[in-house]
């Protein structure tokens, strides 16, 4: 299944593998579903984005054949989460020292 | 520009470098989402108890209906792709019709959910919503801009599987122009040798163009790919935009 690196061949997934990563995503959507409705408070929030981004992933590398393609793929998309992260994360962090805080 | 010595052009492909290309644009349209992404954050850390309380008027059926369609238009998404790899040609477009039909009817479902909502007068700015805390304003205006710059993009993306659906679907085809030479007669031969067309020609004629129909041209074939390959990037990240969408909106009463 895996491809030496520099390859450019594309490799064709099976059907089946495919309906596979689309039943997991459906799981994973209804554990998001059920994990909101226990009320778990303040990681309830990182519940939701940890498994949002654990689709994503699925997403990414099956359905965008991130996992087969050329690395050089998965590399320009690092980068582009680190940026967006650094960006978000230096924001949040800035506002977080505002005087103001929470309305409530 | 001069065509006369180019009868036959060099055509230059780079399906990687269209592939990076794509991959680009794409990460513009994740910092887009990623600066509404920020601000929903902010507000939500100011004012936490009123998006709670905001969401609980969310239909939490609907956005999860939506999801589930979502999800399975990708899958038919790369279905398409597969199909289309394995010279499913009718198969591939059929996959896309499918995966068009998903997101016309995530559209019908939104303009549902907006369209209640509008009618209770939740809208940003309205007489009603004003009277509301500043935080449940902030809430409903983020989901307003933030879903509709979705369905935006969702309606993009309709387009571009229109004009992909079409073009999968179109026998594959390709354009050859031949210049006469010296002889009055033109003879067009199969892969055997044998002639399919044999055609005098005035002496008036410089150059012939023919449309030539091939299921077999890898060329044309290796083209679409790659065109049908992007088209599905874009599909797949309103798709993960929307996984990010869902939770932060609907899922946080």
């Amino acid at each position: 299944m895996k491809t030496g690196g520099g390859m450019e061949k594309q490799e064709t997934l099976s059907y089946g593998t495919y309906i596979m990563v689309w039943l997991a995503l459906l799981v994973f959507t209804g554990l998001t579903v059920t994990a909101a409705g226990l009320h778990l408070g303040s990681v309830s929030i990182a519940t939701a984005i940890a498994i949002a981004a654990l689709k994503s992933t699925i997403v990414l590398f099956f359905f965008m054949h991130l996992k087969y393609d050329d690395p050089v793929f998965k590399v320009m998309l690092m980068v582009a989460i680190l940026t967006l992260t650094v960006i978000m994360v230096l924001t949040f962090v800035d506002v977080l020292f505002l005087p103001g805080g929470p309305a409530q | 520009m001069s065509s006369a010595a180019t009868a036959m052009p060099h055509v230059h492909r780079d399906p990687k470098g269209a592939k990076i290309g794509m991959w680009l644009f794409l990460f513009t349209e994740l910092l887009l989402f990623g600066g509404l992404f920020l601000l929903y954050a902010v507000y939500r850390y100011r004012y936490p108890a009123d998006f709670h309380y905001a969401a609980t008027h969310l239909d939490t059926f609907l956005g999860t209906v939506n999801t589930l369609i979502l999800l399975t238009s990708s899958l038919t998404m790369a279905l398409s792709i597969a199909t289309f790899q394995q010279r499913k040609r009718k198969l591939s477009a059929w996959f896309l019709v499918i995966t068009i039909v998903f997101g016309f009817i995530f559209l019908i479902n939104k303009y549902i959910e907006w369209s209640t909502k509008i009618h209770h007068h939740i809208y940003p700015n309205s007489p009603e919503l004003v009277q509301h805390t500043p935080g449940e304003n902030i809430f409903y205006s983020l989901y307003y801009a933030m879903t509709g710059l979705h369905g935006l993009h969702v309606i993009i993306g309709i387009i571009l599987l229109t004009v992909m659906c079409v073009l999968v679907a179109r026998k594959p085809r390709r354009h050859v122009r031949v210049p006469r030479g010296e002889g009055a007669a033109l003879a067009l031969l199969d892969n055997s040798g044998s002639p399919i067309l044999e055609e005098s020609l005035g002496s008036g004629v410089t150059e012939v163009g023919f449309t030539l129909f091939d299921e077999t041209d890898e060329e044309t074939r290796e083209s679409m790919l790659i065109k049908l390959e992007n088209a599905g990037l874009y599909w797949h990240l309103i798709d993960i935009i929307w996984i990010f969408l869902f939770p932060l909106f609907y899922l946080i009463t």
